[in-house]
């Protein structure tokens, strides 16, 4: 079956309001074939309800009703639509300048970002945050779309400026495959079909883009680590001895007969077996979820991790952060926050607040440093018990943190261990 | 490429991580079984999540006591065959008893009178997270919804109070009495869902499977002809091969004109079918924001 060698790509989607963000996801979907009918019912009813004209593909992807009253989106809502190549999935994200929190949560899973740059106005301020945060999300690929390409006459001198400026401020980040495509999202040119309207541009058009970056070398393939969940013991006469280390693969490529480690332990061993319902494997790479057997019984639990013994993760309790702070109440300095890592959680305490990041001229301020909603920081932190890390630019899930408020529980901050 | 998954076994891995999350977070979960395509994917995964030991937490069933037979059947040849704990919370019992009182004419359902035995049975059996099978495709309202969805004390859906989830950190931690709504395939859509029960071969009511059935038309909705609905009288019940695209409660469950009588006939007609299967249910046509409304009140 053809279905069974399509791919999966996430990307976050991110423009300032009225950039057309709704509008190219609502065609994404919409020449996808992915809206029915009921659905599209549904928006055109709405669209002659507010007095507008035609099918406003933006409707499409509106959410919930405060929002749909407001008219605007305050959360990250997820679309799906795929084509015969590659399902997709979109974090779409708002767009006004107090949701940095959303955006980085919509970017911490993704595999690309595409930014909306309405072409009359050129890179804005949320442009550059946008870029920022798909950098210190390390999001491995950037789609920059300049849309509204038929409101500046499709001329190419507009898109070549756009482009110049953005990568005169984009060096200084740490992002790698940038794609620039001018688009225009109402009229469907370079979305899916190549625009008549363009001919000096001789790149691909948005959704074949999509469909065939190179997404392969996007996990970790290299340091072997296996947080576990929960220790699988069937306790049936047919397994009587059974002992599995069950959990998600979250770097590197673990073979039947390795040699591995133990963590906190220390200990050595070999891994005897890596089970799954549909049998036994011979390797598992992330993103597989298996149960690991080895071959002497140690007293490993949730929170321990298996890794190999000449490549090891970071042992300690000292980390040092950039953290995305979620909430009204400020980060508190000295604060003491649980923490969630892998399937790892530990007490910690803020030992110090080193500077304040300003996302918009990248400023590091020492001065200023009440981390509020939406602040971006780097902090010192000392956990209770040792992690099990890596730097989050080598593995995105043995990198990262999320703050959890000892009281409420709520989340409260994302972190991206340095 | 050799190291790589395709999109269906990437949506397992990320559905069995959700599940063996749950089992690890917290005391008391439990499964949420329809007896629909959904929830017998979720349980399938939830066996692939703990074996070979079986499953740590039961399944149960709000029977609106108008379900298809045949989901009854299937329900407990499932129990039995994966060797599972089953609970079973009555509307039928709830009404009987004087708690609950049943909506009356032509478009009465039982639909509403579910979502108060569920609390009921949560709060019964003391449970701390209940495992759903929906998905974000479904509908508006539910694009938003996460992976672990807080309930108040009161079992309520607050769209503005969600907390975030990055990465794979999913934070299950509640204060004493709150509880959590976890739906472990949010990602997948209806076409993965029938993708990855034929590629993986997974047993299924017949149900789904073109079949002929006396139905009968209303307000361009086919509904089975049962003694649970009241017919108008021009409503004449004819003979005609249809499918079920969900399985719920009889009243309000919509029957489709179909020839699909394998998985990839159905396939191939999902990938064509240009109505929602949300488009199919009666419960949701009463109003653009139906399912928002509900959700709030603590439907699934
Ligand atoms: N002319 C033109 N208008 C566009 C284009 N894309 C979006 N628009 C219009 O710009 C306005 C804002 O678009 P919308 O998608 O709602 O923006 P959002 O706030 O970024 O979601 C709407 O009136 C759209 O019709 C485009 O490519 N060309």
């Amino acid at each position: 079956m053809e279905y069974q060698n399509m791919e999966l790509l996430r990307f976050t989607t991110a423009g300032s309001v009225d950039d057309g963000k709704s509008t190219l996801i609502g065609r994404l979907l919409y020449d996808s074939k992915s809206i029915f009918e009921d659905q599209l019912e549904q928006v055109k009813a709405t669209t002659e309800k507010r007095g507008e004209e035609g099918v406003n593909l933006a409707l499409l992807t509106d959410g919930l009703k405060a929002e749909r009253e407001q008219g605007i989106t305050i959360d990250v809502a997820y679309r799906y639509f795929s084509t015969p190549k590659r399902k997709f999935i979109i974090a779409d994200t708002p767009g006004h300048i107090q949701y940095t929190r959303n955006m980085v949560t919509g970017a911490s899973t993704a595999n690309a970002a595409l930014i909306l740059i309405d072409a009359r106005n050129g890179i804005v301020e949320q442009t550059r945050r946008h870029a920022f945060i798909a950098s210190l999300l390390q999001i491995p690929h950037l789609i920059i779309c300049i849309n509204k390409m038929d409101l500046v006459d499709y001329n190419e001198e507009v898109y070549e400026r756009i482009k110049e400026e953005f990568s005169a401020f984009s060096f200084k980040l740490d992002v790698n495959d940038v794609q620039f495509i001018p688009i225009s999202a109402l009229l469907g040119d370079n979305v899916v079909d190549k625009s008549q309207n363009m001919d000096w541009y001789e790149g691909p058009t948005l959704l074949y883009y999509l469909e065939n970056v190179h997404i392969g070398s996007d996990h970790n393939f290299i340091d072997c680590r296996l947080p576990i969940q929960f220790v699988t013991r069937p306790n049936t006469d047919d397994f009587h001895d059974y002992r599995g280390y069950s959990g998600r693969i979250a770097g590197g490529i673990f073979k039947k007969g390795d040699k591995v480690i133990l963590l906190p332990s220390g200990f050595t061993t070999t891994i005897t077996k890596i089970d799954t319902y549909d049998g036994e494997l011979e390797e598992a790479y992330p993103p597989m979820s298996v149960t690991m057997l080895l071959e002497e019984d140690f007293d490993l639990s949730r929170g321990d991790m298996i890794a190999r013994v000449n490549n090891q993760p970071t042992v300690s309790q000292d980390l040092e952060v950039m953290v995305c702070w979620f909430h009204e109440n400020p980060l508190r300095p000295s604060g003491k926050y649980t923490i969630l890592h892998t399937t790892k959680e530990v007490r910690s305490v803020v030992k110090e607040i080193r500077y304040k990041l300003n996302i918009n001229t990248l400023h590091r301020d020492q001065e200023d440093k009440e981390i509020n909603m939406n602040d971006i920081a780097r902090v010192v932190l000392r956990t209770t018990q040792p992690l099990f890390y890596d730097g989050y630019r080598k593995n995105r899930i043995t990198g990262s943190i999320i703050f959890v408020d000892e009281h409420t529980n709520e989340t409260v901050g994302a972190g991206m261990i340095i | 490429m050799r190291y790589h998954l395709n999109h269906l076994k990437e949506l397992e891995s990320e559905s069995i991580f959700v599940i063996r999350e749950v089992a690890a977070q917290f005391e008391n979960p439990v499964l949420m079984f329809s007896g629909g395509k959904d929830s017998i994917l979720m349980t399938y995964l939830a066996v692939k999540a703990f074996y070979p030991a079986k499953l740590p937490f039961p399944l149960l069933h709000i029977d609106t006591g108008h379900n298809f037979p045949e989901t009854i059947k299937f329900r407990d040849d499932l129990i039995k065959k994966i060797g599972a704990r089953l609970i079973v919370g009555s509307v039928q019992a709830a009404i009987d008893k004087g708690m609950l009182r049943e909506e009356k004419g032509f478009n009465a359902s039982r639909n509403g009178l579910q979502t108060a035995v569920l609390l009921d049975e949560l709060e019964k059996g003391k449970f701390d997270a209940a495992l759903g099978g929906a998905r974000r495709d479904e509908e508006k309202a539910r694009a938003k919804e996460r992976f672990f969805s807080h309930r108040d004390e009161f079992g309520q859906w607050d769209p503005k109070n969600q907390r975030p989830e990055l990465w794979n950190l999913f934070n299950g931690k509640k204060q004493y009495g709150e509880h959590f709504r976890v739906f472990p395939i949010s990602n997948w859509t209806e076409l993965d869902v029938w993708q990855y029960l034929a590629m993986e071969n997974v047993e299924l009511p017949n149900l789904y499977f073109a079949h002929t059935r006396k139905v009968f038309n209303r307000d361009g909705i086919y509904l089975a002809d049962t003694d649970y609905i009241m017919k108008r009288p021009h409503e004449d019940v004819l003979d005609l091969k249809v499918r079920c695209r969900t399985i719920g409660d009889m009243t309000c469950t919509g029957v489709w004109p179909s020839e699909a009588e394998t998985i990839e006939d159905i396939i191939d007609e999902v990938a064509s079918t240009r109505i929602t299967e949300r488009g199919g249910r009666a419960d949701d046509k009463r109003s653009e924001t139906a399912m928002e409304d509900r959700k709030k009140k603590g439907y699934f």
